[in-house]
Order: structure tokens, then sequence, then C-alpha cells
């Protein structure tokens, strides 16, 4: 047992150095993030109205969580939040996936392919919504002109009036904006498989489809369900986008939750109630979240090769 | 499979197009005069003037944002790869009972929708009479940046040989020096990318700039966008000319590293 203790005693001294070394950084995420998280919590059982100061601040239970149950402007958020984000995530998966498939394929000129790539999904949110309003905007703009042109549309079409069309260019920018990242995790995906495989599959007999149906596709499932979760949480939480391109309009008929949650904060100063808005978008959050690390967190935390 | 198959090539020439055509149109847009931007378009560009960029800087003060989100992206910037590097290569290369907890307490904090700590920060801020300052949007911006930076430094620093350390300590220098000495310089192109990508999204930032500052004195180059009006019309030859002048850093830093940048994006999320 002798030797033992000097190397317990080298981990003891491994595992002091590690906190030191870890506490600054947690320090900073515990007081920024995990305390305020905490506070909305707090803050979402009581009546805090800052137009009307004289109230103070009382407790009333979950109060402000049946007030969001029964507001109809609540659950049409939620119902646009829905309606985003599976739109979105549908269409950025089947592009991105055919995409992936594309670029697996040696061909010359990847630098540029990179490049058309990373730039629509590193520019501002805010930068690309306004590309797209830009082209959607009034009568006159690029995208009727070229729908009229090519027989799609009789007359120009007034994008931004009506709650159905309003969609269009909201869900066009941030498929624009995000498929060639998701085509792009996908392709890391396509580029572990061992080619060897197709070979085995090729041998015994098996044509292009059933190639990509019993090979590709339960390989790259880890690949797909990382850029499914990741591409979801983040549609949920759709914010600049929206604000920018419809302002949630016409009237409220493309508001997402987290709009919603930041007019009932910053325009109707109604802290309780917007802080149980903002509860429920970090629950629902938080479920997929935990669904994501259930499927296999484990091995993406533990950082296992 | 037919290895002279056509179709990569058409699929990959459509994506290439679609993403340019936007960026095409809105830089022909923004040199177009105002008067004739929803006249019948035509996607050759003819007369071409300088009038919206001169604008953007003389009537605009268009520099104000850009000095504010270089201030605040660059700040929140060098305090979380500083503070954020020591953190990460505990997490990647020491042993300690809890560490993969941390990682997934990290995991998840960077998973927060943003909103949901939008009111008591504000409440804070408030308080602190930080409403419109630098502090009140660094502070704020710390819950994603530091998370982020902690996540892409731990897969850069866990893609060094684990030798490194053992030879320095080998030698008689301490874990600390091991790190200053060796582990640093070595994964400096990590460190690099990782304090672009960390400032990209600084830079990129709506909602607390949107919700932590009042007028334009502090705004940051997204929020001073969105909120652009005209005094008749939206002044949509400026709108674009801001947008390009907001684009252009983040493009070009992210040209410059696209390899590395893609090789950190996805080490963390693809894992066989």
């Amino acid at each position: 047992m002798r030797p033992a203790e000097p190397a317990a005693g080298l981990e003891r001294e491994e595992a002091r150095v590690a906190w030191r070394l870890v506490l600054p950084a947690l320090g900073t995420i515990v007081l920024v993030a995990l305390f305020p998280l905490m506070w909305t919590l707090w803050e979402s059982v009581h009546l805090h109205d800052l137009r009307m100061p004289w109230l103070g601040r009382p407790f009333v239970g979950v109060d402000n969580y049946l007030e969001a149950l029964r507001d109809p402007r609540f659950w049409s958020a939620l119902a646009h939040t829905l309606l985003f984000t599976v739109t979105s995530v549908g269409l950025e998966l089947g592009l991105g996936l055919g995409l992936a498939l594309a670029m697996n394929r040696g061909f010359r000129g990847r630098g540029v392919v990179r490049a058309a790539v990373l730039i629509p999904w590193a520019i501002p949110t805010v930068v690309s919504a306004l590309l797209w309003r830009f082209m959607f905007d009034g009568q006159t703009g690029i995208a009727n002109a070229v729908l009229v042109n090519l027989g799609v549309l009789r007359a120009p079409h007034v994008w931004f009036i009506h709650a159905w069309s309003a969609w269009v260019p909201v869900i066009l920018a941030d498929v624009w904006k995000t498929t060639p990242f998701v085509a792009l995790l996908l392709l890391a995906g396509l580029q572990n498989i061992d080619p060897s495989l197709y070979e085995a599959a090729r041998i015994d007999g098996a044509g292009a489809w059933r190639q990509f149906r019993y090979v590709t596709l339960p390989l790259l499932a880890p690949a797909i369900l990382v850029a499914l979760i990741f591409r979801t949480l983040d549609a949920f939480r759709v914010f600049d986008l929206i604000y920018v391109l419809t302002g949630g309009g016409p009237g409220t008929s493309t508001e997402p939750l987290a709009l919603y949650t930041f007019n009932a904060l910053l325009q109707n100063l109604r802290f309780g109630y917007g802080s149980a808005l903002s509860v429920i978008v970090f629950g629902i959050t938080f479920a997929l979240a935990l669904l994501y690390i259930r499927l296999l967190g484990a091995d993406l935390v533990g950082g296992k090769r | 499979m037919n290895s002279r198959s056509r179709w990569p090539v058409v699929v990959v020439g459509l994506l290439v197009g679609a993403s340019a055509f936007p960026f095409y149109w809105a830089i022909v847009s923004s040199f177009t005069p105002e008067a004739r931007l929803f006249q019948a378009p035509s996607l050759v560009p003819t007369n071409l003037v300088l009038d919206h960029y001169r604008a953007l800087f003389t009537e605009r003060n268009f520099w104000v944002p850009i000095r504010n989100s270089l201030v605040v992206a660059g700040a929140t910037t060098a305090f979380c790869v500083t503070i954020g590097a020591l953190c990460a290569y505990a997490l990647a290369r020491l042993q300690f009972r809890g560490k993969s907890m941390l990682l997934g307490f990290i995991l998840a904090v960077s998973m927060f929708p943003q909103i949901s700590v939008v009111p008591p920060l504000y409440l804070v801020l408030r308080s602190l009479h930080l409403i419109n300052t630098y502090p009140g949007l660094v502070l704020p911006y710390l819950t994603f940046a530091m998370p982020l930076t902690v996540w892409l430094l731990v897969g850069f620093f866990r893609q060094l040989p684990p030798e490194l350390e053992e030879a320095a300590m080998v030698d008689g220098a301490s874990r600390l020096r091991a790190f200053r000495e060796i582990i640093v310089p070595l994964a400096l192109p990590g460190l690099a990318t990782t304090a672009i990508l960390t400032f990209v999204y600084s830079w990129n930032e709506f909602l607390f700039a949107l919700s932590f500052t009042l007028g334009p004195e502090r705004q940051t180059v997204p929020v001073a966008i969105a909120l652009f009006r005209g005094q008749y019309q939206v002044p949509w030859g400026q709108i674009l000319a801001a947008a390009l002048v907001a684009t252009a850093p983040v493009a070009l830093l992210v040209l410059a590293f696209q390899r590395r940048i893609v090789q950190g994006l996805t080490a963390g999320a693809v894992k066989g």
C-alpha cells in the first residue's frame, strides 16, 4: 500500500490545482447566469409592475402562470414558435442532408464552398433578416419581380400584410442562414464513415438507395441527432429574426414566445408576468436539452473518443 | 454509384449561388440611388453611387455603434478567453471529481434561452445605474460567451498529445508552468479561433443589446441597424450599406480562419 500514498497525494494536489483554475470561470457563470435564472423564478411568483411601483412586489403564487394559460396571445405565440421550429428545422435537416451528401463527393473548389457555407452562418441575424425583408419588401422588391417573371405569381404580392405570407420570408431567411451549417455538421459525420462499408455493401449487390438506407443513415444518426437538437433549441428561442423581419406582425400573427415575453417585460414593464413567460420558455428548452443529454450526452460530456 | 455523376456539382453550385445572391443583391442595391431602388429592379447594376455609404458616416454617425460594438465584443472576448482558458485546461487535462458534471453544467448553461435571464439582469443593471453603459452590456454577454469559450477551448486542449505536460513535469516544472510554457503556445491557433468565434457571437448579439441600451450613444451595430428609421420612408439604401459594413469584419475574420473554425465547431458536436 505504501507506493499508493504519494500517488494519492499527487491526485489531491492535481484536484486542488484544477479547482483553482476552474473557479473564476465557474464563479462568473454562476453569477451572471445561474443566479439570475433563480431570480427569474422568484420574480415569476410575484406581482411586479414597473409602471405601478406603489403596488410593491407582493407574492402571488402561480397567478402569473395561470394568467399565461388563460391568455390567448400566449397560446398563439406558442403555436407560432412551434410552427416556425418544425418547419424551419425540418427543411434545414432535409436540405442539409442532401447538401452534405453532395459535398462529400470529391470535387474542386472546396474553399469557395466552405466560404459559401460559413458566411451566411457567421453574419448577424439582424443582417440576414434585413436582406430578406428588403428582397420581399413592397410590391416591387426583387422577390416579386422574379416570381412574376417566372409566372409563379400573376401579380406582385404584398408579403408582409398577410399572416400566412409573412411567414415565407421568415422561414426562407432562417433556412438560408442555417442550412449550410447543418450540412457542415452532417458532412463531418459522413467523413467519419468507413468507406469499406460501402465497398462491402456494393459487393453484396446493394444499390445507391439501399447503401444510403442501410449504411449512411444508421451511421449518420448521431450527427443528425446533434444537428436536430441544436437547431431545435435555437429555433425555439427565435427572436432577432422575427423582430426585424415582421416585428411579430401583421398584428401579432407571427409573434413567437420570446418576442411576446420581451414585449411583456420591456414594453409593458410587467416583470412578474414576463418572468413567468421567461420561465416557461426556459422550461421547454430545458426539457428539450435534457432529452438531448439523455440521448447522447454521456458520450459528449464525458469526451470519450 | 456512378462516381462521375453530375448531381453533386449541380447541388453545390446551387448552394453557392443561393448563399451569394442576397449579398450580391444587397451590395448592388447599396450603391443604387434611393429613388431607383424600387423601380423595376434590374439584376445588372447601372449608375452606381456612393451616397448611402457617405450618408452613413456623415449624417448617421455610424462610427458610434461600430465603436460600441468593438468595445463590448472586444472586452467580452478578452475576459472570456483569459478566464476560460484556465478553466478549460483543467477540464481537458486534469483529473478531479465532479469534472463531467461541470462539463454538463457548462453545456447546459450555453443552451439557456437568453430571454430567461433578461428580467433580473435588467433589474440589477438598473439599480446599479448600468443601463446604457459598456459594463451593462459586457456583464450580460458573459452569460453566453463564457460557456461558449470554455466549451470550444476544452475541445482544442484535448487535441494536444497527453505526453506534453508529463514531459515538462518530469523536468520539474509545475502544472501551471507546464500550462503557461507548453500548452498555451501550442494551443495558440485554438485560442485564436475561440477568440474569433466569441467575438463574432458578441458582435452579432441582439436581444441583450436591445434590452439594456436606451439610445444611440451606446447602441451596438445590430441594434442601430435594426432601429434605422427615415423621416418619411424606410431608408433602404442606407440600411443595406450599414448591414454590409456590419458584416464585413465578421466575414473577413471567418474567411481568414475558415478551416480551423469548421474544425472547432464540428469537434464538439460530432463524436461518433
